[in-house]
């Protein structure tokens, strides 16, 4: 089954006289447990079509559909509460709330999700331990390197095991070990839990995990190839 | 979705301090405007209460009975009897603290040297003491002993304008009922001071017996005045004893003295105006405040749209954040309020200004009343303006499109 069907999305940009093609005709579809990698220039639309898909953004034309909800029918509210329970987001910045500490930003979604506090924190402190942050929970986002940052959006995303996650550059801030690592760890969530990942990605290191790469390029997709 | 309050709660306090000083800032700002309000308002209470109480001593009582003419013309001719059994049954019964009946009369009192006119009051000196007479406001001699005193008791004023003192005689006159002259030499036996300059220059306290007799009208008094236990309320005090003395006039200091009655009625109101005034001046410096913390964090509410929370997530906890400061402000304010009130309850001397205070009734100690009404009223103008010009930033913080709010540097 198709976990997302994107169906001639467009999305321009007006830039002085200029239109810009973020998005230009692109339909996808996503089979329900795929580990996608989508690469490209700057600019070619990776990132529009991560917003598009995660309903942080809206298209010109076109259809989104997750797993069989239109997303682009969908009102403020309701976006919000398919953002909340089904997609975790890995952002190009970490962006992380400054005024929580590093367990207090994993535990945030799930707390606005409603679970009960012991269950959070045991959550939180093993998948801070698994990204490599032990000891450093209680630490605020300024007292934190780029990559431990990272790691820490990156362990928002997934604690609490979303059926899609978005990632945009999520290892640009990382080490190679560190990048090794967070690879091994988003493909063993996709495996056990057949959590959907679309990760866009610079890195050729980072394509290689990929089970499909999409390569896009002035908002269209030029290549769409399997491993 | 239940609304996450606890998270966003969290956020709310974490979020106020993050710029330490500007919270400082208007944490001061709002205790600073809460005091005023509290303490101006405790302040303007004390002054119209002094006014009330003064205006209720010099009439006396909460409520009188008069002849139907008397207040038209004040002369003995319109005089009422003593008062008859049902009149009594109200006046003994428990809503009645004191009364007294008197005769009052405009008359004219002569020294050796001057001769002034004057309210001529037989009195009973046990009633009158009842009815709010303070007997520390006897600055030489005494007070009379009994309603048939043969004494007088004048104020301090009119005793340098008549040019006469304790234990000189004085002559007062007055008419009786058949317009005859009616005259009578009294010693003067004690002097009085009062918070009014007006009333020490004007009344003339004697007894009420031989005011009586002088004026050759038998048990008949010019008015009763009775005290009853709530000035604010003589609404049924009155309205029993009208009915009780039918025939004539049963007024409350409300209708005796409408001035003050206004002043009254419209202190709420105009505390109301006063503390919504001083909002307005604090609520400039909230929505800026709040502005500019939303500014500050774009990028985050766009993080929080993105993670999953509602709009109405993002207004409550904006306002969250508003109350806190708010309850923190107002907390702050309420403490410095009563601190420096308390300390004030003995009285402000304003005799520098004594004469523009007498002018309005009100005398040169100025006593602030704290009332707990007051106080609420301040916390609830705070708390309800501040949450609703903090609906505005708010709202405007949870409209940023996610998309837009996460490019924000």
């Amino acid at each position: 089954m198709s976990a997302i069907v994107c169906t001639d999305l467009c999305k321009f940009y007006q830039q002085g006289d200029a239109v810009i093609k973020g998005l230009d005709h692109v339909s996808l579809e996503i089979e329900e447990g795929s580990f996608i990698c989508i690469s490209g220039p700057s600019g070619s639309g990776k990132t529009t079509l991560l917003n598009a898909i995660g309903g942080l953004d809206s298209l010109d034309s076109g259809q989104i559909a997750i797993n069989g909800e239109r997303v682009d029918l969908l009102g403020k509210a309701e976006l919000a509460d398919l953002r909340l329970h089904s997609i975790g987001f890995v952002f190009q910045a970490y962006n992380l709330i400054p005024v929580l500490s590093a367990r207090e930003n994993v535990e945030f979604v799930m707390q606005v999700q409603g679970v009960r506090a012991a269950e959070r924190k045991l959550q939180s402190m093993k998948i801070l331990q698994e990204v490599g942050l032990e000891g450093m929970e209680d630490r605020r986002p300024a007292q934190l390197s780029g990559g431990q940052q990272q790691r820490v959006a990156v362990a928002r995303a997934i604690v609490s095991q979303p059926k899609l996650v978005l990632a945009d550059e999520p290892t640009a801030n990382l080490d190679s070990q560190s990048m090794e690592k967070l690879m091994a760890h988003f493909r063993e969530l996709n495996e056990a839990h057949k959590v959907t990942f679309l990760i866009a990605t610079h890195d050729q290191r980072v394509m290689a995990w990929a089970d499909r790469r999409i390569y896009m390029e002035d908002g269209r997709v030029t290549r769409d190839e399997l491993q | 979705m239940a609304m996450p309050v606890a998270a966003m709660s969290r956020l709310a306090w974490r979020n106020l301090w993050r710029n330490y000083r500007r919270t400082v800032i208007m944490l001061l700002a709002i205790a600073l405007g809460v005091w005023a309000m509290i303490f101006m308002t405790a302040l303007m209470r004390g002054m119209v209460d002094d006014m009330v109480q003064q205006g209720i001593v010099a009439l006396p009582g909460h409520v009188q009975v008069h002849a139907e003419a008397y207040r038209d013309d004040p002369s003995i001719t319109h005089s009422l009897p003593a008062p008859g059994k049902a009149m009594l049954e109200v006046l003994e019964s428990r809503q009645v603290i004191a009364w007294s009946s008197r005769i009052k009369v405009p008359a004219m009192i002569s020294s050796e040297y001057e001769n002034r006119g004057i309210s001529l009051l037989g009195i009973d000196p046990e009633g009158e003491l009842a009815l709010g007479f303070d007997p520390d406001d006897i600055v030489a001699g005494q007070f009379l002993t009994d309603a048939g005193d043969g004494g007088v008791v004048i104020g301090r004023k009119l005793a340098e304008r008549l040019e006469t003192r304790l234990g000189k005689r004085v002559v007062v006159m007055s008419q009786d009922p058949g317009n005859t002259i009616a005259d009578r030499g009294f010693r003067i036996v004690g002097i009085f001071k009062a918070e009014l300059e007006n009333r020490e220059e004007t009344i003339v306290y004697a007894g009420r017996d031989v005011v009586q007799a002088m004026l050759r009208v038998g048990n008949d008094v010019s008015e009763i005045a009775v005290l009853g236990h709530d000035y604010r309320t003589p609404e049924k005090l009155a309205a029993d004893l009208g009915d009780a003395a039918a025939g004539f006039e049963v007024l409350s200091w409300l209708e005796l003295d409408p001035y003050l009655s206004t002043m009254m009625k419209v202190m709420d109101g105009f505390v109301l105006v006063w503390m919504v005034v001083i909002f307005l001046a604090l609520s400039f410096g909230l929505v800026n405040t709040l502005m500019m913390a939303i500014f500050e964090r774009v990028r985050e509410i766009g993080l929080m749209r993105a993670l999953g929370m509602r709009p109405s997530a993002i207004v409550y906890e904006i306002l969250v954040e508003s109350l806190m400061l708010l309850a923190l402000g107002l907390l702050l304010g309420n403490v410095l309020a009563v601190s420096t009130i308390i300390p004030l309850k003995s009285g402000i001397d304003v005799s520098v200004v004594a004469e523009g205070m007498e002018m309005m009734g009100a005398s040169s100690m100025l006593y602030p009343v704290l009332q707990w009404p007051d106080v609420l009223l301040a916390n609830a103008v705070v708390i309800v303006l501040g949450i609703l010009t903090s609906l505005l930033p708010a709202w405007r913080a949870s409209q940023y499109r996610p998309v837009e709010a996460l490019a924000r540097n």
